[in-house]
């Protein structure tokens, strides 16, 4: 992994606890950076955004990206795991078209075109994020199940253990790296987007900011823009630590 | 049992098979079009078969009946190639059929009246144009070749487009309503994408060419750029506005703002730096030593071996790098429509605030495109890159 | 045991096996030999069903195992590939633990029979049962291979080249060890090889085959006396055949009972190309020979090894 170099463990724990420490202090505290944001600029009336607490945003964005994160898991896993089965192999053409096709909307475009299917509110964020999810968690699932060298296929047909076995026992704890990734990849963006997302009525972090830039109210972008942004870096250095116990446990 | 053997006997394709069967679905339960008197009514849903009236419905008629039979066609060329057509004759008949059905009911309307594109239309037009590009697949072409196949179903759409025959359609008809600006917001878009390489191109092949001969470089860059890749888009926007505008506030007449298109490119660029310094350096690390080795034992000069050496070797990789930083520019493009940069993601956006869903579709239908093209074009230069320097077929470059 | 009757096996227009009909008798060793694309490791994975026959039928005890469900089928019989394929997230326990897990045994049984089997490979079980098939050589891989494969007492252990991708001093060595595990549990054993020598080692019979037809079937010493066809005698090559010839006889078949001499003795079953170096080591035509129990059987002479061969063509002398 490029990156760090220098006692990376330490560094890692580090960003971790580091980032969780600066996001929950964010969220907590920042009404008590009122007058600070007073003072930065003056010519507001109103320097800090208190339409709905930062809690309350912090807690509908998290909920919004693990929903449709969680369903992006088990349609895309379903789906890749599906498309490796002897019965399945069939449609994995298929879906390798529209994985790739997909992966070339920019995900702010399959969000604005939610609206017009489904109306405004959380639902078609729900159903755009979830959309834009299924991509890399399906093409990773794909690709690390097929990653499982085929000796170790072959010798566990041969010992006799049934296709639910193989799946279960040997090929996803061998796949479940390259899955993470996936995961990973789209819970990030998905972090992003739901941000957008509120430009289509979802309640998320990115309300004080559309509403900001809205009503040149920099000082509402900015509390939005920080607290998203420790989220996101909070999130993917979690993901880095689950990936580095998963590959402790897969090769140790 | 008997039965389902009999079955597998005639039942070729079943990819086909789902696709066909959604497209039947679709074409019963779902509406094609529909129809409103004005922006603020919701509309009346027009089913398939109201459409399909004379020769324009007969035509579609035939291009359905064809795509219900593909699933039963022999895998050979002319079964595979017939699936081909069915598929994307389907596509551009369903197009061809909306547009005709829109001028009618727009014959008996005022001008305020909306004719969209309903769901049923979208499943049917993507299971056409499934069927096709997966028998495209199946007859062995590789990717240039299913995206030729997608280019001419394109092909025929542009056709119609510009015949003017889908101009009853609403799309069409806010397009009309603000050619200029869709014009000027096309080329806008494609400003900001351009004025965010170049800074991208001349810092970060540098940088990934030292990252790749210097191990420190690479781990003091990398950490850094991927905590820029992790942040939300909006944020990093939303982030730069207020240094900006201090900036600008400090040197007043120098044009540096908060807004518009100077954070964009900033901040594209921040986002481009990352794909293209990491592949860069993957490019070149790639390239083996022991041709290197020859290279030198062959009494190139160092100049002469990254000309004729790495670069070729490492331009695959590149090539891979810089089509994901175009296609994620081109998104990136749009959400900075929020900062006041325009483009096509102000048409959006409009459309979004003003709870105007064919301004939304006039403005997200063109950014999906153009992400399309510049994939397909990078694409094929990906392709002809890896040929040229004899990679093997199907080892492609990530 | 294992019976083969007119099978048959299609790949698209290709025949693999081509109406193949033999049997396999219970406790014996059996090696499929032949070039590639012979269709031995074919015959091998339709044994345990990994590839279904297109024609004939493949008895097991008399029960066509057609009629049995797959995996049931499998966890009878211990199979060993060349790549090992050991599960690279499970340790070497629990590898070997594979199917009597799937079967259900207690935990205690399978504890010890982890171990038992771990000492049978001559695998410390103390270091090894916890550690992880990367931090293990080749060589120990595939012990691990063979113990798992052995886990769950089957009566027929089926291998497909498992020695090949080892360097030839592992291999001499798991050779021994197998064919001493055969011996000492009597499994019936289908044994697929390229290498001649490694055939004419440890085979109870061997069976030729070429373009997926079973060209001859018989004891090595058959096999090297009385070649069917020119494919069978190039197989065995001319090489050395003399050595190979000796090594199928063991110095108590040719020694001679009534006389003794004196020197370090040679154990009775130590095969007759070893006897010929110990001769030319020792600088000697004569070598004592003693049986299991150390007692005096006789002696070896030289000319005793050179005796004219009865039967059978010897390639490039006369016959």
């Amino acid at each position: 992994m490029t990156g760090a170099g220098m006692a990376p463990r330490d560094f890692l724990t580090d960003r971790l606890m580091l980032g969780l420490v600066v996001l929950v202090a964010l969220v907590l505290g920042m009404p008590s950076l009122k007058p600070l944001f007073a003072t930065l600029f003056p010519r507001l009336d109103r320097p800090l955004y208190e339409a709905e607490s930062f809690v309350r945003l912090t807690l509908d964005h998290m909920a919004l990206v693990g929903a449709s994160s969680l369903a992006a898991i088990l349609l895309g896993g379903g789906a890749g795991i599906a498309v490796t089965r002897p019965w399945g192999r069939e449609f994995r053409g298929l879906l390798e078209t529209v994985a790739t096709m997909g992966q070339t909307f920019p995900p702010v475009a399959v969000l604005a075109l939610a609206v017009p299917v489904m109306g405004f509110g959380p639902e078609p964020a729900l159903i755009a994020l979830a959309l834009y999810a299924l991509l890399p968690v399906v093409e990773n699932t794909v690709a690390g199940l097929d990653g499982v060298p085929a000796p170790v296929l072959d010798s566990a047909r041969g010992l006799g253990m049934g296709p639910a076995e193989m799946l279960f026992r040997v090929e996803l704890p061998l796949a479940a790296p390259v899955i993470l990734a996936g995961i990973r990849t789209a819970v990030i963006i998905n972090v992003g987007t739901a941000a957008i997302a509120s430009t289509v009525g979802a309640k998320t972090l990115g309300l004080p900011i559309i509403v900001g830039l809205n009503g040149s109210n920099q000082a509402y972008v900015i509390q939005g823009a920080l607290i998203v942004a420790a989220l996101a870096v909070v999130i993917d250095a979690g993901f880095d630590r689950l990936a580095g116990w998963l590959n402790r446990w897969s090769q140790r | 049992m008997a039965s389902r053997v009999s079955l597998h006997r005639f039942l070729h394709n079943r990819v086909a098979l789902l696709m066909a069967l959604a497209a039947a679905i679709a074409a019963m339960a779902l509406p094609l079009l529909g129809f409103a008197p004005n922006r603020l009514l919701s509309g009346r849903p027009v089913p398939l078969w109201a459409a399909v009236q004379g020769f324009d419905g007969a035509i579609a008629l035939l291009a359905g009946l064809a795509l219900l039979a593909t699933p039963f066609l022999r895998p050979t060329r002319p079964g595979l190639g017939l699936t081909v057509a069915a598929g994307g004759l389907f596509t551009a008949g369903l197009v061809w059929l909306a547009g005709a059905q829109a001028a009618a009911l727009a014959q008996g309307a005022s001008a305020a009246a909306r004719t969209s594109f309903a769901s049923g239309f979208w499943v049917m037009a993507a299971a056409g144009l499934l069927t096709a590009i997966d028998a495209a697949r199946r007859l062995g072409l590789g990717a240039v070749g299913r995206m030729a196949v997608g280019g001419a179903i394109a092909a025929l759409v542009a056709l119609q487009l510009a015949s003017g025959h889908l101009d009853a359609l609403s799309i069409l008809k806010e397009y009309a309503n603000r050619r200029d600006i869709f014009a000027d917001a096309v080329l806008r878009h494609a400003m900001l994408v351009v004025a965010a390489l170049i800074p991208t191109l001349l810092i970060g092949i540098p940088l990934g060419i030292a990252a790749h001969r210097v191990q420190a470089v690479g781990r003091a860059v990398f950490p850094v750029l991927n905590v820029v890749q992790t942040v939300p888009s909006i944020a990093l926007f939303g982030l730069l506005m207020a240094p900006l505008a201090a900036l600008g506030a400090m040197l007043p007449g120098s044009g540096i703002s908060g807004v518009g298109p100077l954070p964009a490119v900033i901040a594209l660029t921040l986002y481009s730096l990352l794909p293209i310094v990491r592949n860069t350096a993957v490019g070149l690390d790639g390239v083996p030593a022991p041709v290197r080795e020859a290279a030198r034992g062959m009494g190139l000069t160092p100049r002469q071996i990254f000309l004729r050496v790495d670069l070729p070797l490492a331009l695959p990789v590149f090539l891979s790098g810089l089509r994901i930083t175009v296609v994620q520019a081109v998104g990136l493009a749009a959400v900075a429509a929020l900062i006041g940069a325009g483009g096509l993601g102000a048409i959006m956006f409009q459309g979004l605030f003003a709870n105007a869903l064919d301004l939304v579709l006039l403005g997200a239908v063109p950014v999906i495109l153009l992400a399309v093209a510049a994939d397909a074009l990078l694409s094929i230069g990906i392709a002809a890159a890896t040929h040229s320097i004899g990679l093997l077929p199907g080892k492609s470059a990530p | 045991m294992i019976d083969f009757e007119r099978v048959t096996k299609r790949f698209g227009s290709w025949t693999a096996v081509d109406a193949v009909s033999f049997t396999v008798a219970e406790g014996e060793f059996r090696v499929l030999i032949g070039p590639s694309g012979s269709g031995k490791s074919t015959v091998l994975r339709m044994i345990n069903r990994l590839i279904p026959a297109d024609e004939g039928a493949i008895r097991i005890d008399g029960e066509d195992i057609a009629s049995l469900k797959p995996e049931e089928l499998r966890r009878r019989m211990g199979y060993v590939i060349q790549s090992v394929g050991l599960f690279p997230h499970w340790t070497v326990e629990r590898n070997i633990a594979t199917v009597p897990g799937l079967l259900g045994w207690p935990r205690a049984r399978i504890r010890d029979r982890v171990t038992e089997l771990l000492e049978l490979l001559n695998l410390d079980p103390r270091r090894y049962r916890g550690a992880y098939p990367h931090q293990l050589s080749g060589g120990q891989q595939q012990r691990v291979g063979v113990a798992r494969a052995l886990a769950a007492e089957p009566r027929i252990l089926l291998m497909d080249e498992p020695f090949s991708a080892l360097d030839p001093i592992t291999r001499a060595s798991l050779q021994t060890e197998l064919s001493a595990i055969h011996r000492r549990t009597g499994t019936t054993v289908v044994f697929v090889t390229h290498d001649m020598d490694e055939a004419l080692r440890l085979g109870d019979s061997i069976a030729v085959m070429d373009h997926g037809r079973l060209i001859q079937c018989a004891t090595p010493l058959d096999i090297l006396t009385r070649p069917a066809s020119p494919l069978v005698r190039d197989l065995v090559g001319r090489e050395e055949w003399g050595l190979k010839r000796l090594a199928v006889e063991t110095v108590g078949d040719r020694a001679r009972r009534q006389e003794s001499v004196t020197g370090e003795p040679l154990a009775a079953e130590t095969p007759l190309h070893r006897a010929l170096s110990e001769m030319v080591a020792r600088g000697t035509e004569r070598l004592p020979v003693v049986d299991g129990d150390g007692q005096p059987a006789g002696v070896l002479h030289l000319s005793d090894l050179v005796r004219p061969i009865s039967g059978g063509t010897v390639p490039g002398g006369t016959a």
